[in-house]
């Protein structure tokens, strides 16, 4: 017998196994899988300027910083004042999703690519962003390659204000709707790669970004 | 690895007496209280949502068979390979096999309890493949020869950073460091090499979801994303209990499980992962392996201790025990410490190897109290005590006296004589005040509290004297 039948079968066992409680499992568990319900959620107001406030502060809580631009065309100059400001290197691997924006006019040295263990600055964008929580829901393809927001020491997001939701079930929702299938690695982060291993004392940096910066665009 | 449970007496009287440990444990002692207290207060119901996770988990472990093939046509579906394992040897033959068929030399870890359990890292030394654990905690604990964890969430607790500060300096060779945020960048650059080089990453599984056949992480350092991002195979060891439903009930314990386990939110980074990289993708692994494992868990389906399937492992009631908070987890002697391990060592290692944990208990119900999936911790220990009874596993001192004792409670006259004379022996102890200082007959009882001495007759006479009072006045 393979380990696989003699697991499910001492399973059924405990169990008691039978055609017609299968048969009320199996409805149970269709009607689950359908039915998809929610537990509790704390409330939160779902007006946009007040999602946009609330993911700042969660988010800010979690140690990332935010700035907020009016439209996408003024994004590079944002990064730019960024890495001025934390006299951070001006080049950056970018998702090649964000590669069409101005880099250069902003006086940066942008490649749209997958991540290099030399890379210092890493660009992304996101799929959306959860207000409850103050976090980036990242999906992985060709064009938005999951090591950029992992390997550099600086990771800048840029985060669409009309993206985020009040919960991560819509999350779940809009990635159905958009995408369909689940993409290799969806990855939400809050903030910055930490550890608390030694002595229970939080350290930023752990074995991903030290710094998470966001860069929400208003319209 | 190997139990050590049966010398949890000898082992918790050591750290007892270990001056360093204690002050080590003192220093952690309530800090994942105070944090797990703040972080529940912005869920505005929490206990609706600890019932939610508790229905979510019971939902599945009361189907289970049926979960898990639902879980793994869909795992199938995606490109993912899944096996099954029915103890830890058939871990670590699987895992062997998987790496030497693509020709692996390093393996990357994230942690999984699992993977303790199975002891995979001799197994995998043996095979010749290096094994590289890279959560901090557990990377101190394998440089410092393989030590085993003392906690499920913070594997090195038990380490003060001087500790720490000794260690790197021996194994790495470089100056002493004396600072938590340089002895943790230490760690970064020397393990940043081994994700980069290793051809496999092997990781644990939080939740294994049943709707899309994902795999659902929760850490905070990177490294799970690390392994799971870099080397070309991923393989997941993860028990057979883990599933889950949907991505909603996903949503649900998240919102419970970081709050319990560390106190955050939510934790840094929580990946969901499903099937294999495209061709076309820059990063991602080319093969993913599923290993489910039983070890212990199908046995444990439809018993007493069914409810105890429902763990996600957060740690909440080690952090809360009073017992752990004194002795740490070595002195438990295998994986999994605290409550949930005096629990699960019984039924996975061997009731006859952990006599003492069912007793390492107060039965205050603290952990009872903070568990996310309200399993009812102190009535499980208590079970385990009269299993440990029905088989005879309990010391033959204690047999013989509680049959002695049974003896004499039937006879009622030899009962009432024996009370009797206890009393007044404790009352005689006791002298002019209301308490006893040292018990002559079990001194360890009292050397760190008083024994209240009775108040001269026994309850059996006290009553008796109030029914022929009653006689009287009627």
């Amino acid at each position: 017998m393979s380990s696989r039948e003699d697991i499910l079968g001492r399973v059924r066992v405990g169990l008691n196994r039978s055609a017609t409680n299968a048969a009320a499992g199996r409805a149970e568990m269709a009607a689950a899988l359908s039915n998809r319900s929610h537990g509790p959620k704390p409330a939160i107001d779902s007006n946009p300027q007040a999602l946009l406030a609330r993911f700042r502060i969660k988010s800010e809580q979690q140690s990332s910083t935010v700035d907020i631009v009016a439209q996408d065309s003024d994004v590079p100059v944002a990064v730019e004042r960024y890495l001025t400001a934390m006299k951070l290197p001006k080049a950056a691997v970018a998702w090649p999703s964000l590669a069409p924006l101005d880099w250069v006019g902003a006086g940066l040295k942008v490649e749209g690519r997958g991540a290099r263990d030399a890379d210092l600055v890493g660009i992304t964008g996101c799929f959306c962003a959860v207000a409850e929580t103050g976090t980036l829901m990242l999906c992985s393809s060709p064009d938005t390659p999951a090591a950029v927001s992992l390997l550099p020491e600086t990771h800048i997001a840029i985060v669409s204000a009309s993206r985020i939701l009040a919960y991560m079930e819509d999350a779940w929702t809009l990635a159905r709707k958009e995408l369909g299938v689940l993409p290799r690695a969806v990855n939400f982060i809050s903030g910055p790669s930490r550890t608390g291993d030694i002595e229970q004392t939080i350290v930023l940096g752990a074995h991903g970004p030290y710094r998470v910066h966001l860069v929400i665009v208003e319209s | 690895m190997e139990i050590k449970s049966m010398h949890f007496k000898a082992n918790a009287s050591a750290t007892l007496a270990n001056v360093v440990l204690q002050g080590n444990l003192k220093n952690a002692k309530g800090k994942f209280v105070t944090k797990r207290a703040e972080a529940i207060k912005d869920l505005d119901d929490f206990e609706g949502t600890r019932d939610a996770a508790t229905a979510i988990r019971n939902k599945v472990i009361d189907n289970l068979d049926l979960w898990l093939e639902c879980f793994e046509r869909k795992a199938l579906d995606t490109g993912a390979k899944v096996f099954w394992a029915k103890d830890g040897a058939e871990v670590c033959r699987l895992v062997t096999e998987i790496a030497r068929s693509h020709g692996v030399t390093k393996v990357t870890k994230s942690k999984s309890m699992l993977s303790e359990e199975a002891g995979l890292n001799q197994a995998l030394e043996a095979a010749g493949i290096q094994p590289v654990e890279t959560d901090l905690g557990e990377y101190i604990l394998q440089v410092d020869n393989n030590e085993p964890p003392s906690h499920i969430i913070a594997p090195a607790v038990h380490k003060s950073l001087d500790d720490v500060a000794d260690l790197f300096h021996k194994v790495h060779g470089t100056p002493r460091k004396t600072e938590i945020p340089a002895l943790t960048r230490e760690a970064r650059e020397v393990l940043r090499g081994h994700f980069l080089s290793a051809e496999m990453g092997l990781s644990g599984g939080n939740f294994l979801v049943a709707e899309t056949g994902s795999v659902a992480l929760v850490t905070n350092e990177g490294n799970g994303r690390m392994v799971t991002t870099m080397p070309h195979v991923h393989v997941v060891i993860t028990g057979i209990e883990k599933v889950i439903p949907t991505l909603e009930d996903l949503s649900t314990l998240m919102r419970i499980l970081p709050r319990s386990a560390t106190g955050q939110s939510i934790s840094n980074y929580f990946s969901i992962l499903t099937g294999v990289k495209k061709p076309e993708e820059h990063d991602g692994p080319e093969h993913l392996y599923f290993i489910l494992v039983d070890s212990g868990r199908a046995d444990v389906v439809g018993t007493d201790f069914h409810a105890m399937l429902r763990c996600i492992r957060c740690g909440a009631c080690m952090n809360h025990c009073p017992v752990y908070q004194t002795i740490g987890g070595h002195a438990y002697g295998w994986v999994y410490p605290g409550p949930m391990g005096s629990v699960l060592t019984p039924l996975y290692a061997g009731m006859e190897n952990s006599i003492d944990l069912p007793h390492a208990a107060t039965l205050c119900n603290q952990c009872g109290i903070v568990c996310p999936v309200s399993i009812p911790l102190p009535d499980l220990l208590r079970k385990l005590r009269e299993k440990q009874t029905e088989r005879g596993l309990r010391p033959l001192t204690e047999r013989i006296g509680l049959r002695v004792w049974a003896w004499v409670a039937q006879r009622p006259k030899l009962y009432a004589l024996g009370a009797s004379l206890g009393v007044r022996y404790l009352k005689w102890l006791a002298g002019d005040t209301d308490r006893i200082r040292l018990l002559p007959t079990a001194p360890e009882w009292s050397l760190g509290r008083d024994f209240p001495a009775p108040q001269g007759k026994t309850f059996r006479e006290l009553y008796a004297a109030r029914q022929t009072r009653k006689g009287a006045t009627t």
